[in-house]
């Protein structure tokens, strides 16, 4: 008995494994086919054949053996990019000093996460799975793609693309490290000088191994990940994703950045970037925002929800993010509320939560729009995605259907605890808490100050 | 001399006038709404013209004319009854992380006497936010303990919490909950019912106690005396012992809610049931109990893992269809301007727009027990109506006026006034 249990259970590992490997071969009928970069076609089919897009046009012959799906009266657009998550990695925040750059939210994946589905299920196909905003210097995160149902972690790592990091200024760094450790930063003059810190740190030490691997010095300097980590910021090898809120810590670090000369930059949340837009565009920094949060802080009182209207018209590249395992599950929904707030027109909304995020990842060439030669990532709905009665109907990626609302299971999970038919019911429905900013770090303080804080933010879910 | 002081005192005069011109205020008065299509949610869509008049819907009609009325030209545009959450924090909560500009949560676990209204602050940032999505009424509601406190239904305009009052409160109570917390929550499910069990029979001693108090209450005032002795926390909770007014039990978990019902029964209690994540899974019973609903936000993930992904978006269109009363609430405090999206989330998931709409108009309004005055378009209620170009839960639709007792509300926020002011900055770089 228990070697068949072992057997099945082996069967299903195996064969979850092999479907997950596969790249997909599809043709999409007759939908309406939002590119979002070369307009909207009626009437159109696409071909996609190893998880690419080989084809868009109208009356593509059936090939041989290839699964058609229908799409008549339904709406297909690229696969919704979500700039900012916590899904799918089971530590969020190494808070345990203000520069902790060597640590990598990609060594701690969970592919069992029903969280990576529950996206899917809005249409979401990639997202950034983002170490916390604990530490002004935080870890290097990982742009995963939504391949749910298989067990190996490194299969939802998006192979190929850039490497990235996450920075965090204002509040949260100077909580935890000031308020929390008694040790610097506990301003925003604080949060600067990490940064600056840092980069000086690492400049000599490249100096170092240069001045070694030209013969200049004769004993080399002991290898140490966090200055490697930080060289490869200095040499633009990686991109920085700023958890950042008021307009005058986004200067502060795009005049560091200047001094240092780097340029990769992605402010997060940024909720008063709409002051800074002018500089914001000079510089050449992207915004990946909330569409309708604020006031849960004092940093996000003096927000506007036209935030990403602002920041698009004045040429800043905006994308709209959910940093919560409910908001990644209907992003469409809030691209379209910078058409209440902000008219923005239907392909600009599509934009934020499409090509914009995929440019701020660096993996626009191959996702973000639907274009012949791109990655076959799609989410197709019933209606506009931008209307509130769009139901995402079937999600794709690499051209393997992932969700299929026609064959949605009773239960999702992967693992199955078989003792238990019920889950465990948690309260806290909106569960941002739990894949927040600030996931993690608040048990470490259990002063009745921070005890008090943290029943605050268990029950607002508010931790970004 | 006394003539270069006058000229001075009518520059500074004038100086301040424009100032002043500035913040858009309230308009009263009485207006004429000609031409629009009414959404009265209780007798269907019509063609008509609406007049305000003293705060009131005054008349409904075709070729309606009002000498002194302002009339507002609504072609093509739809009128529809202000929006009601049936739970909120908006007035009681100002900035999340700053625990002093919260009020919405008093120590104590037994403390029904605190009162919402009385912590309504008119002038939150966060209730012209609100407004501007045809939100007018909130129930403003204390958080925390076995009976955090009263709420109160008030109106989204006016300059005291009197003003604002919406002629209903709602004691509450949190039914003691088998679930846990939030992942951060180590209990084993062993103590989690030990726990449990031990809320439940505290439970039943203040209901005992408040049982007999009002026993000894009805004495006393038989004998035309007072009870001699300050019992606030009783006092609050007579009228709900006396079965005049509903209690608003909070349960979400599906057997916390089967223990409820019964709870409620054998008590002989007017209930209304908050929360209800899981009334999907119990929503034959509670239409069988006849017990009415309020539930939300529509968009939160499942309680459960194994939980279909879009339970909570059906939730309300499943108790809905078993015959149960359902209301609509976000539960929250600054973006309580999403209520018509969570709406339009449950009327996408099964509800239908029509009753979407109501569960967010003329269903509160019974619940609380002011389906006189409020909750639908028909002559006498309450001016609490806006008008907009389209679908209220579709985003592109603009709402243009927003009227409360019969004042036109300017829909002016911190957010649309930041986006005035910085869509084009000026000075720009230079």
């Amino acid at each position: 008995m228990k070697i068949k249990i072992f057997a099945f259970a082996l069967g299903l590992f195996l064969c979850i494994n092999v479907i997950s490997a596969q790249t997909g071969d599809l043709l999409i009928k007759n939908a309406t086919v939002l590119t979002v970069t070369k307009g909207t076609r009626e009437n159109t089919d696409i071909w996609v054949q190893n998880g690419k897009i080989s084809r868009i046009d109208r009356n593509i012959p059936a090939p041989k053996g290839v699964r058609v799906i229908d799409a008549t009266g339904m709406y297909v657009m690229p696969g919704i990019i979500d700039a900012h998550s916590h899904i799918a990695i089971d530590a969020v925040n190494e808070a345990t000093a203000p520069n902790t750059a060597e640590v990598n939210v990609g060594d701690a994946l969970d592919p069992l996460d029903v969280s990576i589905y529950r996206a899917l299920a809005g249409g979401t196909t990639i997202s950034h799975a983002m170490h916390g905003s604990a530490n002004a210097i935080g870890g290097q995160c990982q742009t995963i793609k939504h391949r749910y149902g298989t067990t190996d972690p490194a299969q939802l790592r998006m192979e190929g693309a850039p490497r990235t990091i996450k920075f965090a200024l204002g509040e949260n760094p100077m909580r935890v490290h000031g308020e929390g450790n008694k040790i610097s930063p506990n301003t925003r003059m604080g949060v600067e000088q990490i940064f600056r810190k840092a980069f000086s740190a690492a400049q000599l030490y490249m100096k170092a191994w240069d001045d070694y691997k030209k013969g200049l010095t004769k004993v080399a300097p002991a290898y140490n990940l966090r200055m490697e980590t930080i060289a490869d910021i200095l040499k633009g090898n990686i991109i920085i994703h700023c958890h950042s809120y008021r307009a005058d810590e986004i200067l502060m670090l795009m005049n560091v950045l200047r001094d240092y000369g780097i340029n990769k930059i992605c402010f997060q949340h940024v909720n008063e970037g709409f002051k800074v837009a002018p500089e914001l565009a000079k510089f050449g920094a992207t915004a990946s925002v909330f569409a309708d949060w604020w006031a849960y802080k004092f940093e996000v009182y003096y927000s506007t929800a036209y935030n990403a209207a602002i920041l698009t018209r004045n040429g800043v590249v905006t994308s709209i993010n959910s940093d919560s395992g409910e908001l990644i599950r209907h992003l469409y929904h809030e691209a379209a509320k910078t058409q209440r707030y902000g008219d923005l027109t239907d392909d600009e909304a599509l934009a934020l939560i499409t090509i914009n995020p995929a440019i701020q990842l660096g993996i626009d060439k191959r996702v973000g729009s639907i274009e012949v030669g791109k990655d076959a990532d799609f989410a197709i709905f019933n209606n506009h995605p931008l209307s509130i009665y769009a139901v995402p109907q079937m999600t794709i990626v690499d051209g393997i259907v992932r969700f299929d609302i026609k064959n949605d299971p009773e239960d999702i999970r992967v693992d199955i605890d078989p003792k238990e038919k019920y889950a465990t019911y948690y309260e806290d429905l909106r569960n941002h808490e739990y894949y927040g900013c600030m996931s993690g770090v608040m048990e470490l303080f259990m002063e009745e100050s921070y005890a008090s804080y943290l029943r605050y933010i268990y029950s607002k879910n508010h931790t970004h | 001399m006394l003539k270069n002081i006058f000229i001075l005192i009518i520059l500074l005069m004038g100086t301040i006038t424009s100032y002043t011109q500035q913040v858009k205020k309230s308009e009263g008065g009485n207006f004429l709404l000609k031409g629009g299509t009414l959404y009265t949610i209780t007798r269907g869509v019509m063609q008509a013209d609406l007049l305000i008049k003293d705060g009131k819907i005054a008349d409904i009609g075709t070729n309606l004319n009002a000498a002194g009325a302002k009339v507002i030209d609504c072609t093509g545009k739809r009128i529809y009854p202000g929006f009601i959450d049936s739970g909120t924090r908006l007035g009681l909560a100002e900035i999340g992380s700053i625990s002093l500009t919260n009020d919405y949560s008093e120590l104590g676990d037994f403390i029904p006497h605190m009162k919402a209204l009385t912590a309504v602050n008119p002038n939150s940032v966060s209730i012209p936010v609100t407004r501007v999505n045809g939100v007018t009424t909130v129930l403003a509601k204390p958080e925390g303990g076995r009976f955090p406190g009263t709420g109160a239904l008030i109106d989204l305009h006016g300059y005291t919490p009197d003003q604002m009052y919406a002629g209903a409160e709602a004691v509450l109570l949190n039914y003691p909950s088998t679930g846990k917390r939030g992942r951060w929550d180590r209990r084993s499910d062993e103590d989690v019912k030990k726990d449990a069990e031990k809320a439940a029979k505290k439970l039943d001693d203040i209901w005992d106690k408040a049982v007999l108090y009002a026993k000894m209450d009805s004495t006393a005032r038989a004998d035309k005396k007072n009870m001699d002795s300050y019992n606030p926390q009783m006092d609050a909770l007579l009228p709900v012992v006396r079965g005049q007014a509903k209690l608003f039990v909070e349960v979400n978990v599906k057997s916390d809610i089967e223990s409820a019902i019964e709870w409620v029964k054998k008590r002989n209690i007017k209930a209304v049931f908050t929360g209800m994540a899981e009334g999907w899974r119990v929503a034959d019973k509670l239409a069988a109990a006849g017990i009415e609903v309020i539930t939300g936000p529509v968009l939160s993930i499942p309680g459960r893992e194994n939980d279909k992904y879009d339970a909570a978006y059906t939730n309300a269109a499943k108790m809905h269809k078993a015959g149960v009363k359902v209301a609509l609430r976000t539960n929250d405090a600054e973006n309580v301007r999403n209520l018509p999206f969570n709406a339009g989330f449950a009327a996408t998931y099964g509800m239908g727009v029509e009753e979407a709409l109501k569960a967010i108009t003329i269903v509160p309004a019974q619940i609380f027990g002011v389906a006189d005055k409020y909750g639908s378009l028909e002559k006498g209620k309450v001016a609490n109506l806006f008008i907009a170009d389209g679908d209220p839960f579709e985003m592109k639709t603009r709402i243009s006026h927003l009227f409360i007792r019969g004042w036109n509300v300017p829909l002016e926020s911190r957010h649309t006034l930041l986006y005035d002011e910085f869509l084009e900055r000026s000075p720009g770089l230079k």
